[in-house]
């Protein structure tokens, strides 16, 4: 079989050479970041809200233990039933739990990451559920039978035509290229899925301790409509969404807003505390909470890189990498793709497997200075590096450096090596760009450099 | 003042001419120039490879060629992100940590030098042409170097400075990345080509030969008639 390294170069092989996917990216991710440095200006002191966000996150994942309490308690106090799931498998059987004890058959979901980690769509389905996207991002790619794109906008790669195509073809409009009749016919669909629908199931951007409430920022009121209508409502979420104080979202709402899609704040905030209380005249009659661990304790237990744990998920590290921008989000095979990505999979799903996503970075930084909270992205990178070569040295490379270091600490042996170097550069226009070429990685693209006849040191030592 | 100006491997090799502009440079403010003749490389490839003890064999001989040098100042944003920053992370907890340390307060990148360290932007240098600047992502982003490249071309006379658009987005070079992920770093450096391209510049100019390496790679297999340039040999021009 092939490995998952060959599968990802083969797949930024094709997409790098694809000219449209790369406008396509490039416009929107350009125009997202005019907006999002208009917003940013807003900001009294943008370093400054991002050094004060980042301490928050700090201080509720080095004291995760205390404050996941603080938030079950205080929901379960309410009357909400929190689960915890080690895994996916666990989070998994726990909603379809729920579903089946309730007999529903249909759920309407709301734009959830951890729901595409643990592959829940796929396993209600086999089960025999219909599940509904809500998010008109992600309901388009559920349509086409995609994982999302890119965590924020699910379904970026997608032009207004590509949109109109799908719908004519899997819902039977009529083309069309306007956006506003594009939502109308999603919604259209949607809003009936929302009434016949027994279950709701949401992510959570926030998870207050303070106040045991989870806190779902959205644009298209989709979410509110999962939460509000069905009789049962389920929030699946990852452990590291903790927020000591109800106050910190005061912080952390404009920001998320600010770094995710440029906006001073999303449309609709909302936070949800508990099923309906007596009382009170809406709401679900009941209300669960999954946390899900998933190996995120494992992140935590790394001294170096929990602060990967940070992550608010609002993708700005993908939207300025120059890697995702070329790569595009799917190329990845991963859940959350783009710098964040490379840094966690690795964490969550096996250091060998996904190492080359760390190498497949030219360790620029813009990812880490464009993070709202403040994680030491690159860096992490170089330190995955570090670990995967440790663990298990590629031969290869570990001779190579060896010899280099041999040769490049004795300026005998460098010299040697740059006048054979120079003699035998005189071969290479016979195999250059060809597979006999020693350079072949630089040079099937680009040309190379020749050694010059008289380098820096033989310069230097001519003059004295 | 005495300064110890290190070349490094691919800039000693391939881009010779960056090192004598740079001595010429300086040796007109009137400094003293030594180049040591053991110095070749910082470990950075081994270090970005993850292999830290192959990059600590050759990063230690530098900390004992430089123990004694009184500022260094380095012909690449990325060496000298290496000295800089990294070397103190990979002796960290070792005999060398405090030798490292010393030496990462000791080093500069060559325009930071300049106008930093020396105080100077005008250099009397002349370059009638059109260019745009690159920024090499470490020297911007490890060292913080946004503005010295830019004071320094502001006084330089005849030259026309007009920015691309995203000038500070990699190039794709990358070190190893660019051979191991060749597809990706070329789609890059395709994109950084397209911008500078946008400008109507005649050069590109900027202050790391490595990120020059690429695009000029680039540049040359598409035949166009845009030249990069390293802002050491803009300045050295009167």
């Amino acid at each position: 079989m092939k490995s998952l390294a060959q599968g990802f170069k083969d797949q930024a092989g094709q997409i790098t050479r694809d000219l449209r996917h790369r406008e396509i990216i490039q416009t929107a991710l350009r125009k997202y970041e005019g907006v999002r440095d208009k917003t940013k200006a807003a900001f009294q002191d943008w370093e400054a809200a991002r050094q004060a966000a980042s301490a928050i996150k700090w201080e509720g994942i080095n004291h995760l233990d205390k404050y996941l309490v603080e938030f079950a308690d205080k929901l379960e106090a309410r009357g909400t039933k929190v689960h915890w799931a080690s895994n996916g498998q666990q989070a998994r059987d726990i909603v379809l739990g729920i579903i089946q004890e309730r007999k529903a058959r249909s759920i309407i979901k709301s734009k959830a990451m951890t729901s595409e980690e643990i592959h829940l769509n796929e396993a209600l389905e086999k089960a025999g559920f219909e599940v509904v996207e809500s998010d008109l991002g992600e309901f388009i790619v559920q349509l086409r039978k995609e994982a999302p794109y890119h965590i924020v906008f699910p379904a970026m790669h997608l032009t207004r035509g590509d949109i109109s195509e799908l719908f004519a073809r899997e819902l039977g409009s009529a083309p069309t290229q306007s956006p506003e009749e594009l939502t109308m016919i999603a919604r259209r669909v949607l809003r009936q899925k929302y009434i016949t629908a027994d279950i709701g199931l949401t992510g959570a951007n926030f998870a207050i301790a303070e106040t045991g409430m989870v806190s779902i920022t959205e644009n298209e009121g989709n979410a509110r409509l999962t939460a509000a209508l069905p009789k049962v409502m389920i929030t699946l979420l990852g452990i590291e969404k903790i927020l000591p104080r109800l106050e910190d979202l005061a912080l952390f709402l404009p920001m998320l807003a600010t770094a995710g899609t440029g906006q001073p704040l999303t449309c609709y905030n909302s936070l949800y505390g508990g099923p309906r209380q007596a009382g009170e005249t809406d709401g679900p009659e009941e209300y669960h909470v999954v946390l899900l661990d998933n190996r995120r304790t494992e992140l935590l237990a790394d001294a170096e890189q929990r602060d990967a744990l940070h992550c608010i998920r609002c993708g700005a590290c993908l939207n300025v990498c120059p890697i995702f921008r070329n790569v595009g989000g799917h190329t990845y095979g991963t859940t959350y793709s783009g710098p964040i990505g490379s840094v966690i999979t690795p964490h969550l799903r096996g250091l060998q497997d996904w190492k080359h996503l760390s190498f497949a970075s030219s360790l620029c930084g813009a990812c880490t200075e464009a993070c709202p909270v403040k994680i030491d992205l690159h860096h992490h990178l170089l330190q995955n590096r570090r670990n995967a070569s440790k663990q298990k040295p590629s031969l290869f490379e570990k001779l190579g450096f060896r010899l280099f270091a041999f040769i490049i600490n004795r300026p005998r042996w460098y010299g040697f090596v740059k006048r054979a170097g120079w003699l035998v550069q005189k071969l290479h226009p016979w195999v250059k760009g060809t597979r006999l070429d020693p350079a072949y990685g630089w040079t099937k693209t680009r040309e190379l450099p020749p050694i010059a006849r008289q380098t820096f040191k033989e310069f230097w030592r001519s003059r004295r | 003042m005495n300064v110890t100006l290190f070349i490094p491997c691919f800039v000693d090799l391939m881009f010779p001419k960056v090192g004598i502009s740079m001595v010429q440079i300086l040796e007109r403010l009137g400094h003293t120039i030594a180049c040591p003749a053991e110095l070749a490389c910082c470990g950075q490839p081994a270090f970005n490879s993850g292999y830290w003890d192959e990059a600590r064999t050759v990063a230690v001989k530098v900390l004992r060629e430089l123990k004694d040098a009184e500022v260094v100042v380095i012909a690449s944003g990325s060496c000298g992100a290496m000295l800089k920053v990294f070397c103190p992370e990979l002796f960290a907890g070792t005999e060398h940590a405090e030798a490292a340390g010393a030496l990462s307060k000791r080093c500069y990148e060559f325009s930071d030098f300049l106008v930093n360290k020396l105080g100077v932007t005008d250099l009397g240098s002349r370059f009638p042409a059109k260019v745009t600047f690159h920024d090499g992502c470490h020297g911007l982003r490890e060292l913080g170097n946004k503005k010295p490249a830019r004071q320094l071309l502001a006084k330089v006379r005849g030259l026309e400075l007009v920015e691309m658009k995203d000038a500070e987005v990699c190039c794709g070079f990358g070190g190893t990345f660019a051979t191991k992920f060749p597809m990706i770093s070329t789609a890059m450096g395709e994109v950084k080509c397209a911008s500078a391209f946008e400008t109507g510049a005649d050069y590109i100019v900027s202050n790391d030969s490595s990120c020059l390496m690429q695009v000029q790679g680039l540049l040359d297999r598409q035949g166009a008639k845009l030249k990069t340039i390293h802002l050491a040999e803009v300045l050295a021009q009167s």
